[in-house]
């Protein structure tokens, strides 16, 4: 399918239709949604009314009683979860988040604005849960819960990559994140995934990882990495994998192992841990530090997420570090010691390299890549020499989840503020808490919805171009896998000549190393400034 | 359809209450029944939602940080947009309770040619909103001379500055102003902004219908309609006291000014003017940002199917062993 041209694309109408929302029927247009969920993939985890289906049939083949298991399943979660019932019940539709939802901004489309989103499933809630509702009916807001009213739900619950930013702005903070984790929940319930996000679930299960990799694939692929670092660097590093009784299990998102320019990110991490000689495992088995089932419900979730404790425990490591990754970090941080804790068998994480106690994870006993690196960074444990990276201009886009579910800014800055001389910041409502989405977060990235993907990234590549135009910014730095993997189309497409990088790929560029090779080339097999002719 | 159904059931029960007086003579009912009724069903309503959402876990602690977190010595924390302690959190709620924090962010998003995403600030939602609720306040304050005999200190204050500028004769309260102006502004918004009139309902008008007629029957009673402000002092002494008295002096307009107030607090505890409570109990905002450092627990987890290391051994052992990976089964 030949992408929409950007001029088309930016002709965005924002007004919204003339006959009200719930008598306006939604069109299912290609472009913009994801493939459905294969019946392989659905049962592989024993996932409910696995089938092949297709998102363009008229019947998406549910069972029988659907009506009932959908809304069993909404009375269910209004009852365990405080934040879904308050959010279904308080929204005075203010509209504050309307024009904070990059597909809102993309695309026009007012399904998009975060409290229409909300009101497609509130308007069921309020026909099967309230009294208003259902004595009222659509007065109230209320509406019967009929395949088309599902497959809208469908349509914008996979519209929505739960960056939350639209709950910074909410006077209540009510969390769209919310309402489509648990709108995502329901339609599982009836065998409503998309495949990208199914697919990787699977692969996860059976191999540890989204993309499948087995573990002889991983060390091939660490082989390939140590060649190619000995080759810039002179140096041959050692990783060891599945190794007990290392001090540190690391675990990164499987995608940095897989595609450029992630590859160069964990080439990097090879790197800067080598020098530091730490004591630290890779394992095969706990190879993947994100988690789609995040995406699916929170039971696929924890099924998915148990591994990386189990693992630790298995290796007798103290403590867990976790790689650059956006959605990884909000399970991280935000999920994963209340599924699996007390975590009694790990240590209080200290860095044995400059002594630092990371108090702020004395619980859960993960420290982030980005938390360790400043901090040694910080204790001047490593030599580095930024005029290595003068070749880049670069400003750093906060990823959702780092951002508004643990406000990480600094660390990150810190490191790149230390690796290379020219860094520009985005305008202010586009960086930090207010960051955008690449478009592409949640389980979204896939390909066959690339016009979803263009019109919700417009915000981010927007800002990218400002500062491109205005002081030259060439390289985008992140640490999330998913923007590795979808900001490079987003760029080419809004902003050609921007290219992205993982953090901790300038910090190993900027190493210097004991014992190194005169360094001609970065990671990339590209000249480092003044390298040119070499 | 909303804003029409909501126009004409408030303009329905001002008529409902002006046949209920002035033909019926049903004064009782209307004085002292309904705003009872009303009183109890308002206090008993908004205790029941309140205990319901407090019934439901709050299963995983979810804040949306909105500044830099709890890091190392060297880095800033910011401790109101991303607190780490629940003093910290009090201090957030604060700010959002009583100054609206988060509507004060508010920007409005504009595509130009270019193209140019832009991003201006807006504070017109957060004063209007911050307009009308203090005003609100200030005014349900000053009803309470009514209440009370004597008249408190502190009520005699707020009254006095309300009527600073002594405009006319009864003395004009800003007060009354700044409420209508406001209400006016959030019911036009509604009508005018296209994307917010899109996702307006009927339980979005009738609330800006209710309160706007009870803010204009009050003006009118107060500075246009005269009434007997004597015999409506005795009446709500009596409700207070509850040895309600209907004095004959009083005039329809405080019947009509009473009922609506009455299907306001009536119509509080099930409707979205409920986020009045619910603000307090929302998990993005009341909760600190400790999730490392403070193991949080979900009363109702439990334990799932994993795909166990033993498992995944047995799938790929002899794999592992080619590539010369550790097993733990030979």
């Amino acid at each position: 399918m030949a992408d929409p041209k950007p001029e088309e694309l930016l002709k965005i109408d924002f007004k919204p239709h003339r006959t009200g929302w719930m008598d306006t029927p939604t069109e299912l247009k290609k472009g913009i949604f994801c493939y459905a969920g294969k019946q392989k993939s659905l049962e592989t985890l024993g996932m409910p009314n696995p089938r092949a289906w297709a998102v363009s049939d008229e019947d998406w083949k549910l069972p029988e009683n659907w009506q009932e298991i959908f809304i069993e399943g909404l009375r269910e979660r209004v009852s365990k979860y405080r934040s879904f019932r308050l959010f279904l019940d308080i929204c005075v539709r203010c509209g504050a988040c309307a024009d904070k939802c990059h597909y809102f901004i993309g695309s026009g489309d007012p399904k998009n604005m975060p409290v229409l989103r909300a009101e497609l499933l509130r308007s069921v809630y309020r026909k099967y849960c309230t009294t208003s509702g259902k004595i009222m009916g659509k007065i109230a807001g209320a509406r019967e819960l009929t395949t088309d009213v599902l497959k809208e739900i469908w349509y914008y619950a996979y519209q929505c990559s739960e960056c939350r930013r639209c709950s910074v702005f909410c006077p209540y903070g009510i969390d769209t994140a919310e309402i489509t984790i648990l709108a995502r929940e329901l339609l599982n319930l009836l065998g409503l995934n998309i495949e990208w996000i199914a697919g990787p679930v699977a692969n996860c299960w059976n191999t540890g990882n989204h993309l499948g990799l087995q573990p002889h694939t991983i060390k091939d692929i660490f082989e390939m990495f140590v060649d190619d670092i000995e080759k810039i660097t002179g140096i041959r590093v050692n990783p060891t994998f599945n190794r007990k009784g290392a001090e540190i299990l690391l675990v990164v998102p499987s995608g940095s192992l897989f595609a450029d320019p992630g590859t160069y990110t964990t080439m990097g991490e090879l790197l800067l841990f080598h020098e530091l000689g730490l004591d630290y495992t890779w394992s095969t088995f706990a190879s993947e530090g994100g988690d789609f089932g995040f995406f699916t419900s929170n039971e696929v979730a924890k099924r998915l997420h148990s591994k990386i404790y189990e693992e630790a425990k298995r290796l007798k490591v103290k403590w867990i570090m976790g790689g650059e990754c956006g959605h990884m970090w909000r399970v991280w941080h935000q999920y994963h010691n209340t599924w699996y804790g007390p975590v009694e068998f790990l240590e209080e994480p200290v860095s044995p390299i400059t002594g630092t106690k990371f108090e702020n994870a004395k619980s859960n006993k993960t420290v982030h890549i980005c938390e360790f690196t400043a901090d040694v960074i910080r204790n001047n444990k490593i030599n580095l020499d930024k005029k290595r990276n003068d070749n880049l201009v670069v400003t750093y886009h906060d990823s959702c989840n780092t951002a508004r579910a643990m406000g990480f800014f600094e660390e990150p800055r810190y490191i790149i503020n230390s690796v290379c001389n020219k860094f520009y910041e985005m305008p202010p409502n586009t960086i930090r808490e207010q960051t955008f989405c690449c478009g592409s977060g949640s389980g979204l990235n896939a390909s066959e919805d690339i016009e979803l993907r263009l019109r919700g990234g417009l915000p981010r590549a927007n800002a990218v171009r400002h500062v491109h135009k205005k002081y030259g910014v060439n390289m985008l730095a992140c640490i999330c896998a998913i923007d590795r993997a979808t900001l490079p189309p987003l760029m080419d497409y809004w902003v050609p000549g921007v290219n992205v990088t993982g953090v901790h790929e300038m910090v190993a560029n900027a190493l210097v190393m004991k014992g190194e090779k005169k360094r001609t080339t970065n990671l990339r097999g590209d000249p480092l400034p003044g390298m040119e002719g070499e | 359809m909303g804003l029409i159904f909501s126009f004409f059931a408030v303009v329905a029960l001002g008529v409902i209450v002006f046949i209920g007086v002035k033909v019926a003579g049903l004064r009782y009912l209307f004085g002292v029944i309904i705003p009872y009724a009303a009183f109890f069903a308002f206090l008993i309503g908004v205790v029941y939602r309140v205990m319901q959402w407090a019934r439901v876990p709050v299963p995983f602690r979810i804040p949306t940080t909105a500044g830099q977190g709890k890091s190392f010595d060297w880095i800033k924390q910011n401790t109101i947009d991303n607190p780490s302690t629940s003093i910290g959190v009090i201090i957030r709620m604060a700010f959002e309770v009583l100054l609206f924090r988060s509507l004060f962010r508010n920007t409005k998003a504009e595509l130009r040619d270019g193209p140019q995403l832009s991003y201006g600030s807006t504070k017109w939602l957060w004063m209007a909103g911050l307009a009308f609720h203090y005003t609100f306040l200030i005014i349900l304050i000053r009803h309470l001379r009514l209440f009370l005999e004597p008249i408190p200190l502190p009520i005699e204050i707020v009254e006095a500055l309300d009527g600073f500028f002594q405009v006319g004769a009864p003395v004009l309260y800003i007060t009354d102003l700044i409420f209508l102006g406001a209400v006016t502004f959030l019911f036009l918004r509604r009508v005018v902004v296209p994307q917010v009139r899109y996702i307006s309902l009927a339980a979005d008008y009738f609330p800006l219908f209710l309160i706007g007629a009870i803010g204009v029957t009050g003006v009118l009673m107060r500075y246009f309609l005269k009434t007997d402000v004597v015999g409506i002092k005795e009446l709500t002494m009596g409700l207070i006291t509850f040895s309600p008295v209907i004095p004959q002096t009083i005039g329809t307009i405080f019947y009509i000014h009473l009922f609506l107030v009455s299907a306001l607090f009536a119509y509080f505890p099930m409707s979205k003017l409920m986020h009045m409570a619910g603000v307090f109990l929302s998990p993005t905002r009341n909760l600190a940002n400790n999730n490392r450092a403070v193991m949080h627990v979900n009363p109702w987890n439990y334990p799932v199917k994993v795909h166990t290391y033993a498992e995944y051994e047995d799938d790929f052992r002899d794999k592992m062993k080619a590539a010369g990976l550790p097993v733990e089964k030979e």
